[in-house]
Order: C-alpha cells, then structure tokens, then sequence
C-alpha cells in the first residue's frame, strides 16, 4: 500500500494540473464576471454623435429591452466584431445602442461611414467617465438591459456568431418571455 | 581613443540617461494636486491595492494604460469628496467585482485560496508523521528479526 502512496501523489497532482488547464481553456481568464448583472444599470446621460446637443439617458430608453454596444474606432477587436454586428443586429430584435467610448466624435463617424453602421443609434462617451459605472474596462463590451433598466447579460469581448446564438439570442428571448 | 572625446562621450552618454529617466518618471506619476504629502502617500498606498483590469498583473499605481490613468483619476475624485479607502475600494468592487482588489478578501468563496496552502502543509505533515512512525515501528522489528528482505523504501 505505501509503495503506491507516491504513485497517489502523482496522479493526483497531475490530476490538478490537468483541472487547472482544462478551466484555462474553457474560461477567458481575462475576462472578469460583472458584478451589475441583474442590478440596475448605472443612470446616464451622453449627447448623440450625429447630434451632440441631444443627450440620451437611461430614463428616455426605459420601457423596451435593448443593447448597448461599448466600441471605439481605436479599437482593434471591435473591427473584428462589427461584421458580426452588420449581419445579425436587425435579427436580434432589440434596438442596438453604439456607445463610443473614449472617441473622437470625428474619427468615430468616419470609422462608421467605412465600415457601416448597425446601431439604431450611437450615444458618445468622450471623457469615459460613464464607463465606469458601468464597470467597462475594454471595448467591445456589450450590455443587454430590460425595460425595467437592468443589465440582464454582458459579454466582454467581440460578439461573434457563436455568442450571439448560445449566449445573446437566449438573453432576449427570456426577456421577452418575462414581458407580455 | 583621445582622452577628450571619452570625456565627451560620457557626457552625451550621462545626458541620454537623464533625458530618458525624466520621461519615464513623467509617465509613470500624474500631475494630480495633492493638498500635502500625506495625502499622495495615502494614494499611492490605495491604487497600489487595486488591479488595472486592462493589464491585469499590474496595479492601478504602476499601470501606464490610459484605462489604469482614467481610475486613477477617479480614485482621486473620491478622495476629494472626502471618501474613505473602504468606500473607494467598495465603490469599485460595485462595478468591476472583487477582482479589483489585489488582496482577495477573505470570505466564502476564497476560503480555499487562503486556506488551501495551509491544508496542504497539514496533509503533508500528515503523511510525514505517519512515514516516520511506520519507520520507527518497522526500525523496532528489524532489530528483533534481522529477516530484513531489503523491500522497505
């Protein structure tokens, strides 16, 4: 018996490791779960970008689910994501919020006059200071937020087909179950 | 080499050194108006205990990222209105989770990460103990019959 206490030692160690890199591969290790899911979301108020003395707030959005979309023009990942935007956002069902964060108003426009623009409409947050409260720490970030104004799902990172049809569509479609 | 153009050299040498120290002392502290030196000591004491998500093996203090500067300054805004270390930590964990801190704190779901080390110390204390004791007993036996076939590790 004591000669297999080693081997024990063994398996049981490599047994660990092997956990630690099977949870490394099935989780983003960057990716940090945010702590306003069902909670309301932050309250805010930030000027349109085709519009810039219209502000948008979270009261004017209150009443119907939608999406917010935290991109910027300097982001890398977010051009990755935005073709996934173009081709699915009319099929989601819910109005898609742009939120352009920490952007020039100018460099944003011209970023979506390039590469098109799938948002029903884009609020702008320059200074970042929004973002905060809304716990975004890098673009693409996206928030699904009910009627009622709380956040009932994020994503960190680009959306991609597969998050849209595993993760997203599901997201909504229980919202929409919750409200007749 | 001729003496003089080593002693220029060095110089030019020396000079590049300063320049670049400058720059990176420049980057790496914001020109934010503490009233005194306590209160900078207090801030950098605080954002050295909180974790730059962006660049998540760095704190708030020594992180250069833009998004590590936005926090900052807003660490520096809460002290301002007079908030306590606590309630600025709070009010980061209220938007971006525990993970903030760079001290997990102690509760529930960390147990086994401020616990763990010291159980596996225990468990290996244990199976020491109990080596050492079969050792002793098998030591005991040997001495009374000395059939020992060499098979004991």
């Amino acid at each position: 018996m004591s000669r297999l206490l080693p081997l024990f030692a063994f398996v049981l160690l490599a047994a660990l490791l092997g956990f630690g890199i099977w949870w490394n591969s099935a989780h983003d290790p960057t990716a940090v779960p945010s702590p306003l899911i069902n909670k309301p979301a932050p309250s805010f108020a930030l000027p349109m970008l085709d519009q810039p003395t219209k502000t948008v707030s979270k009261d004017t959005l209150l009443g119907k689910p939608y999406l917010v979309n935290v991109f910027a023009s300097w982001c890398f990942a977010c051009g990755e994501e935005h073709p996934v935007l173009m081709a699915e956002s009319r099929s989601l069902g819910v109005p898609l919020i742009g939120y352009d964060y920490k952007d020039d108003a100018n460099d944003a426009k011209a970023w979506l006059a390039q590469h098109g623009n799938p948002y029903d409409m884009v609020i702008t947050d320059v200074s970042g200071h929004t973002a905060i409260d809304f716990g975004v720490y890098g673009a693409p970030e996206t928030f699904l937020i009910d009627g009622k104004g709380v956040v009932r799902y994020k994503r960190i990172g680009p959306l991609t087909p597969e998050v849209i049809a595993q993760q997203l569509k599901p997201a909504i479609e229980a919202l929409q179950k919750d409200a007749p | 080499m001729h003496p003089e153009m080593v002693k220029l050299l060095r110089t030019a040498v020396l000079l590049m050194l300063v320049a670049f120290a400058g720059i990176a002392a420049a980057q790496a502290i914001d020109p934010l108006p503490f009233r005194d030196h306590a209160e900078e000591l207090r801030f950098q004491h605080l954002t050295s205990e909180l974790r730059c998500l962006v660049c998540q093996d760095e704190n708030l203090a020594d992180s250069n990222a833009d998004f590590a500067r936005d926090l900052r300054h807003k660490v520096f805004e809460l002290m301002q209105q007079g908030k306590s270390d606590a309630e600025i930590k709070q009010y980061l964990v209220d938007r971006y989770s525990e993970f903030v801190l760079y001290d997990p704190p102690v509760n529930h779901r960390t147990w086994l990460l401020w616990f763990g080390p010291l159980l596996i110390l225990l468990a290996g204390g244990a199976v020491v103990a109990y080596t050492i004791r079969k050792r002793s007993l098998a030591g005991t036996l040997a001495a009374s019959a000395p059939t020992d076939n060499g098979d004991d590790w």
